[in-house]
This record gives structure tokens, sequence and C-alpha cells, in this order.
């Protein structure tokens, strides 16, 4: 993992002593709420329904044990016993106190953490593939290229006060679990015909109110010149990005305005002319630089193992729970004998991403004990384990059973991702916790949901689409109409390499309708499917909508 | 058509914990919606936000909000969202107003320790 130097220490640290004296000057009445508003989104504060809500960086989803301790005890400290793993790889505590906002960032910046740039019109946290440095499909890990772009990034003075918030996520995997088409820019680590690595640029994704799939802008940039790169798609933002309205400010409409061959001319004209630069350009990295930040990003020494562990198969043999557990929620890893463990922190009728402290507390000494210290948050709010034995996987799901974290639904139609919607956020239309709460209980048997399969529900409760739900297999949006809390469902999304935006279905629904449509959707999936391998989304595509709308609103 | 005026209260957020408050009749700030002043007419509620607007040192972002009266002339939210601020989330009744001991976030006050 990536370790701060000194510049990032002092950085950080000065950066809690300017806010805290901000934050005391806003409470002596010395700053208005207009002028201290800008200061705290740019450190992560939002003002949400029922209390301040601070916003912490993961960075690109990593994180160790010491940090994960750190996390729980600032639950139990300042807030109120648990926190919120989001869709971008971050933690939100819902209940901070304006007092006590300073400590906590003080005790984040002990384990090299903060909560600067989650908010505000600039580059937000860079997420990745939350199984990089671990996946057996991965070409390269992608975390020293995101570690590259948190330092470019951070505090960069050009990029301070963007049209509208920028987001950036990488792969290093062609099977796409970082949804960068969806991102204002995407890197996919890619090999170029003489077999160097480096990435195909992705420009223009987004959900929200006008969700675009990201196009390519480059089909191969050499690693050397991603930072010119990113400068010069930025500077062309930075210029030509709409800032009149804040509903057709970000870079995708530039990118649907301007057309992307376009955009492509005018981004490759400020590369090279960057490029162009007596000494080079300004911000490529001295290699020496990258070198030292992808050391940090060394694997463990794996032991070598026989891929197969005949005590995990003799455990599993014995105990049908743990042999679910392993099919569902472990995937390939690199390193024979090893396995990628997810935990659903999702457990039936739970709000999906929300661990308690003691829950934070057992991961962290799982991935203490298991996983080489490493953990990782993935955007569909879960935990990951990214290096366990095979031989370890019985007793880990032991520990993950006792404290409540052992839910079988990797990938399954109960491992729904939601926003924290109208329970908590200020923006939300309506409410979404309670409607994955309700899905997951209609949907809770184990033998049934490993019957239906891969299924995918991702729910928002405004436009904004904080949960993705545009590229769910079933979306759904929670809007106000008339007053009441209503639902709009789409269709045959889809978040990964073959990325599709749903369609949506009809007219929305109430909220006691949901449960019922989607058990009568799910039922018409299940009698048209061509064999049990045919996923959901396959079968949306092979039939097309029709008979799933028909079954939505068959009552 | 003139809309109909309903009668509204000024809401806001507790500058220092984010707590949901109301304005009182003594120009002060209450956490219960039940003692929130009433304006009955547009003129009340302008005079109310006028009240509230030099108070951003106690408070954030003051707003009227529509209420229904009952029997007793007591006010009640009339927007889901404003239902769930006069509670907490819905999904964690242990959590804000609903909870068994709100008080415990502290009232009203701006407190040091920063």
């Amino acid at each position: 993992m990536y370790r701060y130097d000194e510049f990032d220490h002092d950085y950080v640290r000065a950066r809690v002593s300017e806010f805290r004296d901000q934050t005391r000057r806003r409470i002596d009445g010395a700053l208005t709420e207009d002028e201290y508003k800008p200061l705290r989104l740019m450190n992560g504060l939002y003002l949400q329904l029922h209390a301040y809500m601070l916003r912490v960086a993961i960075p690109y989803g990593t994180l160790n044990s010491r940090q994960m301790r750190t996390l729980a005890m600032i639950a139990e400290r300042w807030d109120e016993g648990y926190g919120h793993f989001t869709t971008r790889q971050n933690i939100q505590y819902n209940w901070t106190k304006l007092t006590d906002v300073g400590d906590i960032l003080d005790a984040l910046a002990d384990v090299e953490m903060h909560a600067i740039q989650t908010s505000g019109n600039t580059i937000r946290n860079v997420t990745a593939d939350h199984f990089a440095g671990a996946a057996a499909d991965e070409i390269e890990d992608p975390r020293p290229t995101a570690e590259l772009i948190r330092q470019w990034s951070t505090a960069h003075p050009e990029f301070a006060f963007l049209p509208r918030k920028f987001k950036i996520a990488v792969t290093g995997s062609p099977n796409d679990r970082a949804v960068t088409k969806a991102h204002d820019i995407g890197l996919r680590m890619v090999l170029s015909d003489a077999g160097a690595p480096g990435y195909e640029v992705i420009v223009g994704g987004g959900l929200g109110r006008t969700p675009m799939i990201g196009k390519v802008i480059r089909d191969f940039l050499p690693k050397a010149d991603l930072l010119p790169y990113l400068e010069a798609i930025l500077r062309v933002y930075n210029l030509h990005g709409r800032r009149d309205n804040k509903y057709k400010a970000r870079i995708k409409i530039l990118v649907h305005e301007t057309g992307i061959d376009d955009m492509r001319a005018q981004v490759e004209a400020e590369f090279e002319r960057q490029m162009r630069e007596e000494g080079g350009p300004l911000v490529a990295p001295d290699p020496e630089h990258v070198a030292r930040i992808a050391a940090y990003f060394t694997p463990p020494a794996f032991a070598a193992l026989p891929d197969r562990s005949e005590g995990l198969e003799s455990a599993m043999a014995h105990d049908a729970a743990l042999k679910t557990w392993v099919e569902n929620n472990t995937s390939e890893h690199r390193a024979p004998g090893h396995a990628i463990v997810t935990v659903a922190i999702k457990g039936t009728g739970e709000a999906p991403g929300d661990a308690t402290t003691a829950q934070m507390r057992v991961l962290a000494d799982m991935g203490e004990k298991y996983s080489h210290d490493e953990l990782r948050i993935s955007h569909e709010q879960n935990v990951i384990l990214p290096h366990v034995r095979k031989d370890d996987l019985p007793a880990v799901f032991s520990a993950l059973r006792k404290a409540g974290l052992a839910t079988a639904n990797a990938g399954l139609i109960t491992d729904i991702i939601a926003c924290p919607g109208l329970d908590y956020c200020a923006l939300a239309t309506a409410r979404s916790i309670p409607v994955a709460q309700d899905l997951s209980r209609r949907f809770a048997a184990p033998d049934r949901a490993k019957a239906i399969g891969n299924f995918t529900i991702k729910i928002s409760g405004c436009i904004n689409a904080c949960g993705h739900h545009h590229v769910g297999h079933v979306g759904i949006l929670g809007l106000e109409k008339s007053g009441i809390e209503n639902y709009q469902i789409t269709l045959g999304g889809d978040h990964t390499e073959t990325m599709a935006v749903g369609e949506r279905a009809g007219p929305g629904i109430s909220a006691e309708e949901v449960g019922p449509a989607i058990e009568r959707l799910v039922d018409a999936y299940l009698d048209r499917r061509e064999g049990e391998n045919e996923r959901f989304i396959d079968t949306y595509r092979r039939v097309g909508a029709d008979p799933f709308k028909e079954a939505l609103y068959a009552a | 058509m003139a809309r109909t005026f309903k009668p509204q209260i000024v809401s806001a957020n507790d500058l220092a914990i984010g707590d949901v408050v109301y304005m009182n009749s003594g120009g002060g700030w209450t956490r219960k919606l039940a003692e929130a002043a009433i304006a009955h007419t547009p003129e009340e509620g302008e005079t109310l936000m006028g009240r509230a607007a030099p108070q951003q040192a106690k408070v954030v972002g003051p707003y009227l909000a529509d209420v229904a009266l009952d029997d007793d002339g007591r006010p009640f939210p009339t927007h889901f969202r404003e239902k769930f601020r006069t509670r907490g989330p819905s999904t964690r009744p242990d959590l804000g107003k609903q909870s068994a001991n709100p008080e415990r976030r502290e009232p009203l006050a701006a407190s040091g320790g920063i």
C-alpha cells in the first residue's frame, strides 16, 4: 500500500488545521454560511436532512486494518456506531457534529486518510477495480496509476474550480469492475501490439440526469504520457465546459455537444503542445517517482500453494453453508491456492453498505490475520479481503458468520446497491434503503437467489443516480409524484465492459408496488430463460423488454 | 388564481450539530415542531423569515415550510420530506428525533471545543 511521505503528512495536517480554524470562525460568527459552505464542501462536509455528513476518501478503495479500525473508532466515538460505504468506495458518517469535525480529521490524518476533495467541483477520489492486485484476469495492478492520479489531482491549482465535479476510474482488467464507462474519465489498461502496457482512455461517461456511456478518445496511451494527457482533457473541459447551467456542466455534455472527434482533436492539440514544451511536459512525472509509487504496490509474498485446498474441500463437503458462501463470495486469485473474498455488507433486510463499529473491527481483524493486512471497498458497497488462502476460508467464514457478515449473495439479486436516499440525503426525492430492504427480504431464500443467478438491482433516491440505477439489470429510481414517493423502473442496464443504460419500463409505481412487481418480473425471467446459465440480462437482450414490462405492470 | 395560503413554519438546521430546528414564537429555536411559531398569512411568514435571517450564527438555511394544523391548532407536516425531518431515518427508529433519547445530541448551543 502507498505510504504518505513527509509532504503528504504535512499537507494533510495543514489542511486539517486550516479547516479547524475555518470551522471555529463559522461557529464564532466570523464566517457566514455562504462563505463557509464551499470550504466545508472542499473538506467533505455536507449538511444533510438530520445532521452533517462527513464523506471520507478511501483512495481507490484500498485500506489496511489499522485504517479500518480508525474508521470504526470514529463511528463509535463521534458518530452513531456505524458508517456507510458508498458506491464511490468512500465511507460516510451520517451524524457528524461541527464541533467534532476537526478531531475526526486529525484522527484520520493519524492513519493517512482525509476527506479532501470528496465534494466540490474538483477531481474527486479516484476509484479502481476492487480486485486490483489480486484478480487472475488482470493485466496490471491499476492502483499505482490511481495513486499517481491522486497525487496529481490533489490540490491541483488549475482544477480547483472546474465547471462541475470530475470522477476518474481505473481498471487493470478487461473485465470492467470499476464502471469505467460511467465516469468522466475511464482508464482501461491494455497492451500495445508490442506488449507494452498502456491505457484505453474513455471520456464523457456519467449517470445522473443525463446518462451517457463514455466514448473512447484514445485507443492506446503509453503509460508515461498519462498525466499530460489527463491534463489536456481537463484543460479542454475547464475552458469549454458550461458554467451557465449546472445540469449541463459535466464533461459528458461537452463531449456530446462537441462530438468525440472534435473533442479528441482539441485534446490531442493541447497534449502535443505540452509535449513540445522545453524540457517536456510540466506534469510528466519523474520515472523514479513513478517507480517509487509502484514499489508500494508490490504484491505480498504469497505462499507457494497447490491451487486446490484439500482442507477447504473437506470442510465444504460437511458444511453446505460454507460451500454456498465459497461458491458465491469468492473469486479467482492470481496466486494458486488463494481466493478473493467478497464480504457482503448487506445481510437480509439490512441497509446496503452500512457497517457497524463491531463489524468494521471484525473486518480489520480478518484483513490483518488472513489477507496480508489489506481490505478493499467495492463500488457495490461490499468489503473485499483480496488475498485469502483457500485453506483459511473456513475460519474466515466462521468469523464473518458470527459478525453477521457471511451472507452468500455476491452478484446475486440481493447484492443490491442503494444510495442513502431520503432517509438521510438532502437532495433525495424518495427513499431507497427501505426499497432495498424489502427486496432483500423477498429474495432472501438462498436456493431461490442462487436459482435466479447473477442479477443486479440498483436503487437511487433521486435523479443524481448515486445508486447507479441506470446500469442495473433492474434500476429503481425514487421520485416524488403529487406529494407521494414514486418509483420508476428501468430494465436492461449493464455496468460492465458491455455497458448499457437501462430502458424505462413505463409509468412509476408506488413504494408498496415495487416488491411485488420485481417478483413478477423475476418469475417472468425464470419462465423464459434458456437454461440455468442464461442471466437475466442475457434473456432480456434475447427476448426484449415487452414480457418484462408486461410482468411489471400485471397487477 | 391566487394560491390559497397554507399555514407555514420556519425550519432550519442547527449550526453546531445539524439537527432540524423550528423557529418559536419568541424568535428563538426549538427542536419540536409542536412548539413552532405558525404563520397564517404571507406577511406573517415574511416576518418570521425576517427574524431568522440575522441568526446564521445559530442556524443554517432557514426556509418556510407548509404545515397543516390539528384540532388543537398544533402544526404537523404535509410533505413526506418534512415528516422525515420531524422524526429521523425511517429505517433507524433508534436515531434522530424519533429515538428514545433525542436530546443526547445536545440542545441548540454554540459550544467550543473545536
